[in-house]
């Protein structure tokens, strides 16, 4: 029974680091239609940023929940202007753009900080599941990842950015003729997916640690997540990262967490076969 | 110059300087010279591969190192319990022609859009170098051969004539292969593209609808496109893994996969000669810049040293900047400079 509640507290925690992770390339992908493959390298900024901060001084809650999402954002914005502007609707060379962003991303870091693994110690005890005890720190990157979920649907629908963001990436033209600039509504859309996504790798720095390459662990995972979830950038990350969350983890528990990667990146692979829309695209259409 | 006459004047001067380079080549250069040409020749036809697929396919597959290191671990295992090369270099072509044989109707045959495609090979790269990479242990063999996880499998036996054990690839020999399969799959390429084959091919690539509507299947000339490259990059492997005698999870990395994209773009897709000579130039690149600079160097040199660095801000300048790559740059600047003439004349 302990195990069990255990097990299910594990495999929440890889449903919510999944969400977490992808969410911020759902928004970039879902409202923009641009593939960010430099996201793994975001999310490695994110952590750098938290771990820099801390270091210098500065509450480690603070550093984690907002001086990683700033940073990275920034950083988001940034390579909108530079990089995304010239290349909206052209899809593949997007990809290949931000590909080599992150290269480059991988080789500077390596540069500054050092091809070694920094780390940040988690704040918070362990509570006790029965005979065994689990961080509270995991916990809390739960209750972080549902709030985060709930905080974009609620932004896309009940406020004037939303609305405006929402309308510009249905009709940019339309929107332009009622006073909106687009130009200025994607770069804003880019930068709060950096730091949706900077706010991940700042959260998760304690639990992983941070080294240059780290973010080719996460790309994959979050792109399959935002493909396998479709078109609705909530509902579509909540219930894929659900879905491989779990296949993750129980195939992890049943055997090695190797496998359960190659689980998890197999599950996707048939699903996209399945449902080439995405989760989304077959099952709970009208949601967000 | 018409196209015709342009076109037959290439051919002529890339046989001359291939078959120059493959007498030539071990007379001019010492031996480590050699050695470094011999794996520009087997990353160049790596390189053509992929410019099969992506520049003429119009297939963006971002797990082309998948099949490259496929052919090379097929080889080592294969070599291992076999001994005579004759059925592993075979095998090295035929199982990753498969393995994509298989993905590509998956993929085709799904109808799985260029986006997802791109997602999905980047994808089975990914679990191929996941699972290769935790193999360390004894309890993983085919065969008496040992996966070797992260290791990587050293000491791979040599290449040998075929049914003839004793008779073995040295290092000059190596070098004559690799150049001469380079100039073969060059002009095999070109004489496939030039065939009904080819252009049905690139006709899909410029507009798959309307080829379906005149009759062509796409999905069948695509996933025969994919496999032809899928075999290339495997024989490239076969011929990586006997030039180090060593093969290791890496060659299915993402940054093996990145590297093959950025030879074809800066090359220029669609064209073949492009991609080598992009493969040869970024590698000649980033082993000098390297040289230049050891990897403690600090300050810009050692930035420069730094060669994700260094190829990461390559592709992206490239495909905002020069989105063709080199070789059609070149070719509109000609014509560009040319056509004036005509009018005048």
């Amino acid at each position: 029974m302990d195990l069990i509640a255990l097990l299910a507290f594990q495999v929440l925690y890889a449903i919510a680091s999944l969400a977490l992770i992808s969410i911020g390339l759902a928004v970039i992908f879902g409202m923009m239609k641009v593939i960010n493959l430099a996201h793994g390298e975001f999310l490695m900024l994110g952590g750098y940023a938290a771990i820099e901060a801390n270091q210098r001084g500065i509450n480690i809650w603070i550093a984690m929940l907002v001086v990683a999402p700033i940073v990275v954002g920034l950083i988001g914005m940034i390579v909108e202007r530079a990089i995304i502007r010239w290349l909206y609707g052209r899809i593949v060379d997007t990809m290949l753009a931000t590909w080599g962003l992150s290269l480059f991303l991988v080789g500077l870091t390596t540069a500054i900080f050092g091809n070694t693994t920094v780390g940040l110690s988690a704040p918070l005890g362990s509570f006790e599941i029965g005979r065994y005890r689990a961080s509270e720190y995991l916990a809390f990157v739960i209750v972080l990842a549902l709030a985060e979920l709930l905080a974009v649907l609620a932004a896309l629908r009940y406020t004037r950015l939303g609305l405006i963001a929402r309308g510009t990436m249905q009709n940019g033209a339309m929107a332009a003729a009622l006073g909106v600039n687009p130009s200025r509504v994607y770069s804003v859309t880019f930068g709060v997916g950096a730091a949706l996504t900077g706010l991940a790798g700042g959260v998760l720095a304690p639990v992983s640690g941070v080294f240059p390459t780290i973010g080719v662990a996460y790309v994959a995972k979050s792109f399959i997540t935002v493909i396998g979830g479709g078109a609705a950038i909530v509902a579509g990350t909540a219930s894929a990262s659900t879905l491989f969350g779990a296949i993750n983890q129980l195939a992890t528990y049943a055997t090695t967490p190797v496998f359960g990667e190659v689980a998890l990146l197999a599950a996707a692979i048939v699903l996209i076969r399945v449902l080439p829309q995405g989760v989304t695209g077959r099952f709970f259409r009208r949601s967000l | 110059m018409s196209g015709r006459v342009a076109n037959i004047v290439g051919l002529v001067v890339a046989g001359v300087v291939g078959l120059a380079v493959l007498f030539l080549g071990p007379q001019w250069f010492e031996l480590d010279t050699v050695l470094n040409i011999t794996v520009y020749m087997i990353m160049a036809v790596l390189a053509l591969s992929l410019a099969l697929i992506w520049g003429y396919g119009g297939i963006l597959c971002f797990g082309q190192s998948a099949f490259f290191g496929l052919g090379a671990y097929t080889y080592a295992i294969a070599m291992f319990n076999l001994g005579d090369s004759t059925l592993p270099l075979a095998l090295s072509i035929a199982v990753p022609a498969a393995f994509a044989a298989l993905l590509g109707y998956f993929i085709f045959y799904g109808r799985i859009s260029d986006v997802y495609l791109g997602v999905i090979t980047l994808t089975v790269t990914l679990i191929l170098f996941n699972s290769i990479n935790s193999t360390a242990g004894p309890e993983f063999h085919i065969g008496v051969a040992r996966l070797g996880g992260f290791n990587g499998i050293p000491g791979i036996p040599p290449l040998n004539m075929p049914f003839n054990k004793d008779w073995q690839v040295d290092l000059n020999g190596m070098f004559y292969l690799s150049t001469g399969s380079l100039i073969v799959v060059y002009f095999g390429l070109r004489a496939l593209l030039a065939s009904r084959f080819g252009r049905i091919v690139v006709g899909i690539r410029e507009n798959e609808r309307r080829a379906e509507l005149l009759g062509y299947d796409p999905r069948a000339y695509k996933l025969a496109t994919f496999t032809i490259g899928a075999a290339l990059a495997g024989y490239a492997g076969c011929l990586f893994a006997n030039w180090g005698a060593f093969v290791s999870p890496t060659i299915f990395g993402l940054a093996q996969s990145a590297q093959i994209i950025i030879w074809v773009i800066v090359g220029g897709r669609g064209t073949l000669i492009g991609p080598i000579l992009g493969c040869i130039g970024i590698q000649w690149l980033t082993a000098a810049l390297g040289a230049n600079a050891p990897a403690a160097t600090g300050g810009w040199a050692g930035l420069l040293g730094n060669a994700p660095l260094i190829l990461g801000a390559i592709l992206t300048v490239f495909v905002l900047v020069v989105p063709k790559g080199f070789v059609p740059t070149l070719a509109d600047l000609g014509s560009r400079f040319s056509r004036p003439r005509e009018v005048s004349a």
